[in-house]
This record gives structure tokens, C-alpha cells and sequence, in this order.
């Protein structure tokens, strides 16, 4: 959502992303005492075209928390440290090639698909592990329930129509 | 052997580092994408939330069009003073009570198939009554008026604040809003169960509107009541309201429904509506109520008024604080005997004669009086005075009856001590106070922040906070509250520490798969167990990307629809962004510019992707961007844009208007008053459109050439009625956002 290339001065740049990033800090400020929970704090930050791992998430939000963690994020301490983010260009999103060859990976044998079994052993016992919810939710939209399977080109494509 | 081995190992080792990489690299990037769906469920429920406030807003500015008409219009004419009465009189006492659901002599053919009632109602009759609309039958006016007339008895009886034990019935379940969505109902009683003495039921108000089978519901509800009566509750919501009806499409589905018969059944429920308990007390602990709490709800008043005396929520009074009232009756009473009607008053409204009349025309306003006295005037000034006066007490009872806010300027009349009255008529209009407290616990909502305000949203009742929750169970002893009125994604919701929960039952409100509903079960331990549901099978095969999209593709419609309804604004507004008259916008002033216009409070930089088709370098061509907008909409090319525009924008509060003036109901007004309505409407809100356009598109939708526009016909003809509700068709078709 927001991939537009500024081409303006640095001031106007910091300009728009203060605008960019209250508006999705708002969304979840339910209360409107510019305050989010801070479980919502990883929604907010990739929606703003930031695609941190979980571990890099977690480093974040120790920094915009409070000495005290209260559950919740100020936008004064948050606002800062994200349009210091979106500046450096920090944690961007992997183009779609490098997603394919990370699938193929797990399918040595290009077969061009990866059986649910298979999905499922990876994503929740490798890298940062799914929850069963997200696994769940995957599976839901991934696999192809005629051959329990996922043909990953496809789903990659799907994935990447929707975003646009 | 040993380098071997090791190359393998490094070789697995690779292999194992370059999984986990991939795998996590595959789960950073869904992460993300589930996040970004997230947000975009968020944003589109901010659309809907947003767009449904707004149109409540606009009541508040239907009040003020009336009140400017009744300030500044001057008859200019007999007809145009017809015109004018038509608006505002309404027939508020029928004459005859008896006449009240006169049903008896309606017949039924015998070729009617669907259900048949006979009183006093047994358990089967109301369960037959459940599956015979399952059925898609409907019940014939004769019965439904004969369980209206059963009903109002049976209300009349009851008290203003329900008790309920948990003794009697070892469960008792609580729903939140309906509004017309007879699936959701059906569902429930299914799932739950049927009301029986062993279950109890508490329907927590706003049965009606929005949805296409309020009707149904309220029969289904009212049947069951007069079966059970001990175990069968129902509070009144905001929407039980004849005047909200009429804006909120019950009143419509009534009079398509019943053509013949539509305008009596509108009456008694009228009637009914103002007999509804207010509010149920479970165990005494646990208080019901549809909306909320301020922080003057005083329970005890609550139970002492006579709550059939408010007959709608939209009425203001302006009591004057000092306290002084009139004798009820007394005034008009005066005016309508002995002094000489002031030559200019409309001869044709004679003043009433019943006694009932009389008394809805008391002075509702401290120190007004009839001041005017009855013998000849003294000099011209003195009559002019007096005429003001007169007229003014005649612009208030037409604003009063028909339940709009008085001017204030009116208040200012001399006090004048009536004579004694011997028989001092029964109040027939409620205290400020009571009326205030009734409309705070069917309005209220509860919020994050301490404190009480003005619910400046709705334009009625209080945003009420932790503390005067807290204080009110203290005060009256009580654990917590249930309330509704509120759509939330998963039906339900707990705040002020558990203190207050809001209960919804209407799922998929706004869209297919925008939300759940929600029922809870209390039992002796007055432990709420909450069960949610979604009463539509297309929503359980959806994955949440197809649920989330359909929702969102509704939202935007529905934004996008707003948003051409503001064309004009628009347009001057992106001009303020371009001096340099180059046709180009950035996307931040865009943003900025669409808030600035059509207030609606939306992250318009997360929704621009979805609204704004194909940027380059971050600018918009803002002109080709508006025609496109209108190319979605326009479906006649010979109603010009703005025209079309202007409509839409005001879409809502014309109907409303609409159903107004044809105060019989028939579904049509002649041609005449659609100009009259027209040209008011347009001068008050400054609308530049001549009349001879008007005419033309009067009389183009005048289908028939016979001088009368069929409502309805105008509406869809605009497509400014979703066609799909208004065909009956299947439980999915979208709800009618009430978009403007």
C-alpha cells in the first residue's frame, strides 16, 4: 500500500510518512486516545509496506514500548521510530521471484507443488513457526483439496493479485 | 570415511539452514499479507460504521429543514398553506379508541394459504407462525392487526422496567438487535430453542428496520409474549419509532406488504411501540436496557413515568427550567372560544374540538399562554403583537404535533395567569426530565474515557463512561448491564471491566460476512455465556480473503458512491490544490481534500489504493478521476450529473420527506407537491437547480401521465433503492446501507 516513491525533498517525504503513519495507527486506536494494543502494533507496521520477521517485530516493539509495558503503544513514542523505518527502508518485502526459489527450495524435486503434509512440517516446525491458527488459515486457501496439495506458482500468483 | 561423513554433514547442514531460511522467508511474507488483510477487514468496517453514523447525523439536519421551514416559509398561497398543514399534521389521537385495530370486519378469502390465528393464542399457533414464515408466507392483515389489538393489551399491563427471575426459568437468554433479519431469529430459536416456561427470552429492542422482514419478526415476538407471557420479554429500542420508521424502511415494508390495510396496521403500531417496556431486570442484579446510561438515569423515574406518553424519541421539548407549566388545555382552549381567529391563520385547519385534542396543544413551553386577549386590540402595534403571538402558537403546535424542535425564539411570551381550571386534564406530553431519560436508555452508547457527554454522533443521548457505569450498579445495587444498539465484528463485546456487554443478533449487517451475531445465556449464577453464529452458509464456505473481499467490495461501492454524491464539492476542493491549474493533485492532498469534504473520519491513505485506479509519480489527473466515478454510477443519460449528484446526496432525507407528505400512505404524491417539496428542499439547502429542470424530471418519472409520482418508482428510478431488497429476494442480498 504504500510503495509510492517519493520523489520531493526529504521534508515533504517525512511529511507524508507522519500523515501515512497516523492513519494506520488510528485505525486501531479504538479508544481514540492514540493508543494502540500493542498486539496490534505488527498489523500496523506491515501495512505499511514493512515486511519484518517476527524477530525484527519483536526488536521494534521493545523500542516503542514503555518502561513500564503496559499492554499499550503511544503514538508519540511509535511515530518516531516508524518514520525511521519507512526512511531507512528498513525490512522490505522480498519480490515475488526470490518467494518462488524459497518454495522451490522445499521441493527439491520440482515437482511445482508441495503436499499439505510437507507445507505443514515446515511452516510450524521451521523457521518462525505458524501458530495452528495461521496454519489453519493457510491451508484454508492454499491447498487444492482435490490433491492436497499446494501448487505454489499459483498460489504466489493469487496472493500477489489480491495485494494490487 | 571422515571427510566424507563431513562433507555430508556440511552438505545437510546447508541443506537445513537453507530450509529454515525458506521457510522463514515464506512465513514473513504471509505474515504480511495476513496483517494487510487485517487492516483492510478494519478499514472496511470504519466505512460502514462511519457512512451508517453519518446518516443518523442527517436526521438532525431533517430536524433543522423543518424548523427552517417553519421559521421562514410564508405561505404565499392558500394551496402552498395546504401544502405546509399537510407537512406537518398529524393525526396523533385518533378519535375513536375502539377503532384501533378494527380488524373484525376484515375478510379473509378462502384462498388464503397461509397461517391462521385464533385468541387466545396457544404455544402451537406462534410456533406455527415461525415455520409458516420460514415458508415465506405472510400472515393475513386481519390477523395481524388482531394480534396487534392483543398485544396492546397485553403492554398496557405491564410495568415500565420488566423483572425477571432466574427461579423460574433455570435460563434465561438475551438478544441484541434484529432489525428485520427474520434468518438471524429463526437461527436463534433452532439453535437455543423455542421460548418456553422453562425458557425464558429477553429481546433487547430494535426489531424493526433496515433488514426486509421486520414484519415477521414483530409477529414472532409478539406471539410468543402473549403465549408466555412471564417468560417472554421485549424492551423498546430506538427504533421502535414511527417516526424513525419512516426514514428506516419499516414503515415501507409495511405498506408494500399490506397495501390495502398498511396504514392501519401502522397506526396501532404506533401505538404499540409507545407501550414496549423500557428496560428488564434480571434477579435484580443484572439491568437490560437497549442503549445505555447517563449520568442522570435515575431507575426510580424511569419506572414511574408513563412511558406510552412518549411517542418518539425524535420529539424535543423545551420546558422552561423555572418550572411553570400550564394547565394542560387551557390555553388553546382560551383561543379556540372566545377570541377572534386573526384573519391571516389558515381558515381551513379548524382548531380541534375533542377534548383528547385539546390537550396535545398545551403550552408545552413555561409562561406560554394565552396572553391574547380577548377583547379588541388596542393599536396597530398591539395587534401586530398580538398576530406574531398568535402565529408563533400556531407555528409551535404544528412543529410540536409533529415532533420537531420548537424555535426558540417563541419562548419569549408574556406570562399570563391562566384561570382556573376545574378539571386538569391528564398530562399527555412528557416532562423534559422524563423525556430525557428515556432517551438516554435508548440511545446512549458507552465509551473508552471517564466522564459523560453528548452523544453528538446519533444527536441523542450520551456517550457514558466507566464511572457512571460504576456508579449506577453501585447505586442501584446491580452487577452489570446488557445493552445493544451497537454492531460489533463479532456480535458481541465487554468493556468498562466486564461491567457492560453489548449484545448484537443481527449477523452480516452491513454485507454478507461483515459480522457475527450474538446471543447470551444467564443462569442462576448470572455468568454470561455468549454464543455466536452467522446466519448465512455462503460465509462458512468463504475463506477469510473471500469473506474480507466481498465485504470490502460493498464498502467501497458504498464509498465510492458517496464520494460521486460530492462531485461538485470535490472538484472545488481539489482546484484549491492545484493553483497552478496543471490538472495534477499529489495523493496527500487528496486525502486531505476528500476529509475535508465529506467528513466521514476514514484513513483515506490506507483506503486509496482501493479508490484511486492507476497513479503515476504520486499524482492524480483529479478531473478524469471524478468522471470516472460518475461513469460508475449514472445509469440515465438524459438526467443531467448534477442533478443526479444532488439526489443522491440527499437521497435519504428526500424519501423521508417524501413518506411525510403522502401522509396517507398511498405511495404516491402528485406532481404539485413534488415541486413544492422540491423547491423548499433545494432553497434550504442551497441547492442551484431550476425549476423548469425539476419539472422536466417530474413529469419524466410521471410513468402513467396521470399527475402522481409513485414513490417508490422515483426512488428505484435513481437506483437510489437497493432493487434486490425491495424484490424480496434471498437472505444474501446486501442490507440497504442507508447511504446519502
Amino acid at each position: 500500500m504504500a510503495d509510492d516513491k517519493e520523489r520531493e525533498g526529504p521534508d515533504i517525504t517525512v511529511a507524508e510518512f507522519h500523515k501515512k503513519i497516523k492513519d494506520a495507527f488510528e485505525v486501531f486506536d479504538h479508544e481514540a486516545n492514540n493508543t494502540v494494543d500493542v498486539r496490534e502494533i505488527g498489523t500496523i507496521i506491515r501495512s505499511l509496506g514493512c515486511c519484518p520477521s517476527e524477530g525484527e517485530l519483536h526488536d521494534l516493539i521493545a523500542e516503542v514500548e514503555e518502561e513500564e509495558p503496559t499492554g499499550y503503544i503511544r503514538f508519540e513514542k511509535f511515530l518516531p521510530v516508524m518514520t525511521e523505518v519507512l526512511l531507512e527502508r528498513r525490512y522490505r518485502p522480498v519480490p515475488e521471484d526470490i518467494l518462488l526459489r524459497a518454495f522451490e527450495v522445499l521441493d527439491p524435486s520440482k515437482r511445482g507443488f508441495l503436499l499439505k503434509e510437507e507445507l505443514i512440517k515446515y511452516m510450524t516446525e521451521e523457521g518462525e513457526p505458524f501458530s495452528q491458527e495461521e496454519m489453519e488459515e493457510m491451508l484454508s486457501a492454499a491447498i487444492d483439496p482435490e490433491s492436497n496439495s499446494v501448487h505454489y506458482k499459483d498460489y504466489i500468483a493469487m496472493m500477489v493479485i489480491d495485494e494490487s | 570415511m571422515g571427510s566424507g561423513t563431513s562433507t555430508q554433514h556440511h552438505f545437510a547442514f546447508q541443506n537445513a539452514e537453507k530450509a529454515f531460511k525458506a521457510a522463514a522467508l515464506i512465513q514473513r511474507w504471509y505474515r504480511r499479507y495476513m496483517a494487510r488483510l487485517e487492516m483492510r477487514r478494519h478499514c472496511t468496517w470504519r466505512i460502514f460504521q462511519s457512512i451508517e453514523y453519518a446518516g443518523q447525523q442527517d436526521q438532525v439536519k431533517l430536524h433543522d429543514f423543518f424548523s427552517y421551514l417553519v421559521d421562514h416559509f410564508t405561505p404565499s398561497s392558500n394551496h402552498e398553506r395546504d401544502f405546509l398543514d399537510r407537512m406537518f399534521t398529524e393525526d396523533r389521537f385518533p378519535q375513536d379508541s375502539e377503532k384501533f385495530g378494527d380488524y373484525e370486519s376484515i375478510e379473509v378469502p378462502d384462498n388464503y394459504t397461509g397461517p391462521r390465528l385464533s385468541f387466545p393464542l396457544l404455544p402451537d399457533h406462534a410456533t406455527a407462525l415461525v415455520e409458516a414464515f420460514r415458508l415465506k408466507q405472510q400472515l393475513h392483515a386481519r390477523y395481524v392487526l388482531n394480534l396487534l389489538h392483543e398485544t396492546r393489551k397485553h403492554l398496557i399491563q405491564l410495568p415500565n422496567i420488566n423483572r425477571v427471575s432466574t427461579c423460574y426459568s433455570e435460563e434465561i437468554t438475551v438478544c441484541g438487535d434484529l432489525h428485520g433479519q427474520l434468518d438471524d431469529l429463526i437461527f436463534i430459536f433452532h439453535k437455543n430453542g423455542l421460548p418456553s416456561p422453562e425458557r425464558a427470552y429477553v429481546f433487547n429492542g430494535d426489531f424493526v428496520d433496515r433488514g426486509k422482514d421486520s414484519v415477521e419478526i414483530l409477529m414472532v415476538l409478539f406471539a410468543f409474549m402473549l403465549v408466555y407471557p412471564k417468560e417472554f420479554h421485549l424492551n423498546r429500542g430506538n427504533h421502535e419509532d414511527h417516526l424513525v420508521n419512516l426514514r428506516y424502511g419499516f414503515t415501507k415494508e409495511v405498506m408494500h406488504k399490506y397495501k390495502t390495510h398498511g396504514k392501519k396496521i401502522l397506526k396501532i403500531l404506533k401505538d404499540v411501540f409507545c407501550w414496549l417496556p423500557l428496560a428488564t431486570l434480571v434477579d435484580e442484579k443484572v439491568l437490560i436496557l437497549h442503549g445505555g446510561v447517563s449520568d442522570m438515569t435515575d431507575l426510580e423515574l424511569l419506572a414511574k413515568l408513563d412511558r406510552h406518553k412518549i411517542v418518539s424519541t425524535m420529539r424535543h421539548k423545551t420546558r422552561k427550567e423555572n418550572g411553570k407549566q400550564m394547565k394542560k388545555g387551557e390555553a388553546n382552549q382560551k383561543s379556540s372560544a372566545g377570541r377572534p381567529t386573526p384573519w391571516f391563520l389558515p381558515q381551513s385547519r379548524s382548531l380541534p374540538a375533542s377534548p383528547l385534542r385539546l390537550g396535545s396543544l398545551q403550552a408545552h413551553r413555561a409562561g406560554r399562554s394565552s396572553s391574547i386577549p380577548c377583547g379588541a386590540p388596542r393599536d396597530a402595534k398591539e395587534l401586530a403583537r398580538q398576530v406574531r403571538h398568535s402565529v408563533d402558537l400556531e407555528l409551535d403546535r404544528c412543529r410540536q404535533q409533529a415532533g420537531f424542535p420548537v424555535s426558540r425564539g417563541t419562548e419569549e411570551a408574556s406570562l399570563c395567569t391562566p384561570e382556573a381550571d376545574s378539571g386538569a386534564e391528564e398530562p399527555l406530553e412528557p416532562t423534559q426530565e422524563e423525556w430525557r431519560q428515556v432517551v438516554d436508555i435508548l440511545w446512549s452508547d458507552p465509551m473508552a474515557q471517564e466522564g459523560c457527554k453528548a452523544n453528538t454522533v446519533r444527536g441523542g443521548g450520551c456517550y457514558f463512561g466507566p464511572n457512571v457505569t460504576e456508579r449506577l450498579l453501585q447505586k442501584y445495587n446491580l452487577q452489570f448491564l446488557i445493552r445493544s444498539h451497537e454492531c460489533k465484528p463479532e456480535g458481541y463485546e465487554f468493556c468498562h471491566s466486564r461491567k457492560v456487554l453489548t449484545i448484537f443478533s443481527a449477523s452480516n449487517y452491513y454485507e454478507v460476512g461483515s459480522n457475527r451475531g450474538a446471543y447470551v445465556k444467564l443462569g442462576p449464577a448470572l455468568t454470561p455465556y455468549i454464543v455466536q453464529y452467522q446466519a448465512n452458509k455462503v460465509t462458512h464456505m468463504l475463506t477469510m480473503r473471500q469473506r474480507i473481499s466481498r465485504v470490502e467490495e460493498s464498502a467501497l461501492r458504498a464509498l465510492r458512491e458517496k464520494l460521486f454524491a460530492h462531485s461538485s464539492d470535490l472538484l472545488g476542493e481539489f482546484k484549491k490544490h492545484d493553483a497552478d491549474k496543471t490538472g495534477l493533485i499529489t495523493l496527500s492532498d487528496w486525502a486531505e481534500a476528500v476529509e475535508s469534504v465529506l467528513h466521514l473520519g476514514l484513513p483515506w491513505r490506507m483506503l486509496r489504493p482501493q479508490l484511486v485506479n492507476s497513479s503515476t509519480d504520486n499524482t492524480l489527473e483529479y478531473k478524469s478521476w471524478l468522471e470516472d466515478l460518475a461513469k460508475e454510477q449514472l445509469n440515465r443519460e438524459n438526467i443531467q450529473s448534477s442533478l443526479l449528484e444532488t439526489l443522491y446526496r440527499n437521497r435519504s432525507n428526500l424519501e423521508t420527506i417524501f413518506r411525510i407528505i403522502d401522509s396517507d400512505h398511498s405511495g404516491f404524491i402528485s406532481l404539485d407537491e413534488f415541486r413544492h417539496t422540491w423547491k423548499l428542499f433545494s432553497s434550504h439547502m442551497n441547492i442551484n437547480i431550476t425549476d423548469d429542470c425539476i419539472c422536466d424530471l417530474a413529469r419524466s418519472i410521471d410513468f402513467n401521465k396521470d399527475g402522481h409520482i409513485d414513490i417508490n418508482e422515483f426512488l428505484e428510478a435513481f437506483r437510489l433503492v437497493e432493487q434486490s431488497c425491495s424484490e424480496g429476494n434471498a437472505s444474501d442480498c446486501p442490507q440497504t446501507t442507508n447511504t446519502n
